[in-house]
């Protein structure tokens, strides 16, 4: 990213969040502060950046704003009055504001992703549609609707009442995650624009977690992302096969963000409510702490899922737990839980079921077992990488 | 998720189609386009297409860096695909939704196939 480009995503949401709350209406305000990006986005480079970066856009995005009012008015020849308007400022709080209007629960899981990107990232809808692999007008139809979604509830650009606030926070820290593991889980193909997701979600959580520094699961998220992006660099070859975390090169690994991680993890531990992505944070910290694969603490983490399970149970955290098990305490018991979280109807035929009894078999010694596992898994993975990990898996076990 | 929607052309769809008025022809061809327009407004649209007949493909293969290109030997296949719809959704549910909508699954059906992605999750 350039400085140009840098300055103008942190400027986004402060400059949409000062036009929105002086006009009121997030749709056409939001199209209008898209367009004054774009404009700086071409104008910068080439006159240099303003001394007010800020009350340029705003001044861009009001102006534009009208344009878009009179464009849509034209028939009728209303004119707005323009002369006497007070210029939007820039508010602390207007970035949590927009920040939970985008993740507003009337919409759905993409829609707020997609909002979010745009109007709080600052990402142009190109971007984004590179970014999640779906055509440009795909994406701009899921802007326009949860905008459309946002005028039909009557929802407002205004800090929700403290007894809703807790829930919507939730779902601002889901959909970051979401945006994360979007770029994070992309292994190779369009990888270097899928790389930029996960760059944006840690930009973002780092943004709220300064806008709420007593928010112990805002510090859990943002922890979380940072000592798992750490290990991106070892995660996969250069060919873009998965490379398990045992076999990880650690080297590789970000030790600045890993240390950042652990000391985020650690202090927020100690200060307040412990909560789900604060447990996930402090597994990814046993792991990043420990110097090769055979020093992982894995009773700790033993300890960590257990809790895991008892504040935020689902089907993921099961199988992840029961992998621990048996790496604390061995194979047998492992595997003698792996059959009853298998009827688990969410469970039932998941590739990654056959996956994990793969690797208990493996560990056990039950090479034919576990290659008929491996397959097994292969075959029902929708990912190609993983498909390819678990191939390779069951070959070396033949012979 | 990605999910492909398979549309097959074999005897028991062209033995519907023999049976149909040709009203009833342009509204299965209008019942794909308003398809197509839905799921563009629903942001789930990625690509469609209707094949030609498969009496216009071409077999392409290549042996010793050769390129050889034949009509056959497949051209009395009884079945083949006509067309698709490839869309973006959050779930398996959602797509056998979007399925159900294309006019061919009222006389025949058609197939919903997750496709394959990039993504690996840790191991």
């Amino acid at each position: 990213m350039t400085g140009v480009e840098d300055l103008l995503r942190e400027c986004a949401p402060q400059v949409l969040g000062a036009v929105v709350r002086r006009y009121g209406d997030f749709d056409r305000c939001e199209d209008a502060v898209q367009e004054a990006l774009l404009a700086a986005a071409q104008q910068w480079p080439a006159d240099g950046v303003p001394d007010s970066p800020k009350n340029w856009l705003i001044t861009v995005a009001a102006r534009r704003r009208i344009e878009l009012l009179r464009s849509e008015n034209a028939r009728r020849r209303r004119e707005e009055s323009v002369s006497h308007d007070p210029e939007p400022e820039v508010r602390p709080d207007d970035e949590l504001t927009l920040l939970l209007l985008c993740c507003h629960p009337a919409l759905t899981p993409v829609s707020q992703v997609a909002l979010t990107l745009r109007a709080v990232g600052g990402l142009t809808t190109a971007e984004i549609a590179r970014a999640l692999l779906v055509p440009e007008a795909t994406v701009g139809q899921r802007i326009s609707r949860a905008k459309q979604r946002i005028r039909d509830t009557g929802a407002r650009f205004t800090m929700p009442p403290a007894a809703e606030r807790a829930e919507r926070l939730t779902a601002v820290r889901q959909v970051l995650y979401l945006i994360f593991n979007e770029g994070y889980t992309a292994s190779s193909g369009a990888r270097l624009h899928r790389v930029e997701l996960t760059t944006e979600a840690i930009r973002l959580a780092r943004q709220l977690h300064a806008l709420l520094p007593g928010d112990g699961e805002a510090a859990g998220l943002l922890a979380l992302m940072l000592l798992t992006d750490a290990r991106r660099p070892a995660r996969t070859t250069t060919e873009g096969a998965l490379v398990p975390l045992a076999e990880q090169d650690r080297t590789l690994w970000d030790a600045a963000a890993i240390t950042e991680g652990v000391a985020l993890i650690t202090a927020t531990l100690a200060s307040a409510p412990v909560g789900p992505f604060q447990l996930q944070a402090a597994i990814a910290a046993v792991h990043g702490e420990a110097a090769c694969a055979e020093l992982t603490d894995w009773p700790q983490i033993l300890q960590l899922y257990g809790l895991l399970r008892v504040l935020d149970p689902s089907p993921m955290v099961t199988l992840n737990r029961i992998v621990a098990v048996a790496m604390a305490d061995g194979p047998s018991g492992a595997l003698a839980e792996l059959a009853v979280a298998e009827m688990d109807p969410a469970l039932t035929g998941h590739h990654r079921v056959a996956a994990v009894r793969a690797h208990l078999l493996d560990m056990a010694g039950d090479a034919d077992g576990a290659r008929e596992q491996y397959r097994l898994a292969a075959r029902l993975t929708l990912s190609i990488p993983e498909q390819q990990y678990l191939t390779s898996r069951a070959a070396r076990l033949s012979g | 998720m990605k999910y492909v929607i398979l549309i097959q052309s074999n005897e028991r769809s062209l033995a519907v189609w023999e049976t149909m008025t040709d009203q009833q022809r342009m509204d299965l061809g209008r019942g794909h386009m308003e398809l197509n327009e839905e799921m563009q407004k629903a942001g789930v649209h990625v690509s469609s297409e209707g094949l030609a007949d498969p009496s216009l493909a071409k077999y392409v293969s290549v042996r010793d860096g050769k390129t050889i290109t034949s009509d056959g030997p497949y051209a009395e296949a009884k079945e083949h695909l006509a067309g698709f719809y490839l869309i973006d959704c959050e779930t398996q549910d959602e797509a056998i939704a979007w399925a159900a909508k294309v006019p061919d699954a009222a006389n025949t059906e058609v197939e919903v196939r997750p496709v394959l992605d990039m993504s690996g999750w840790d191991i």
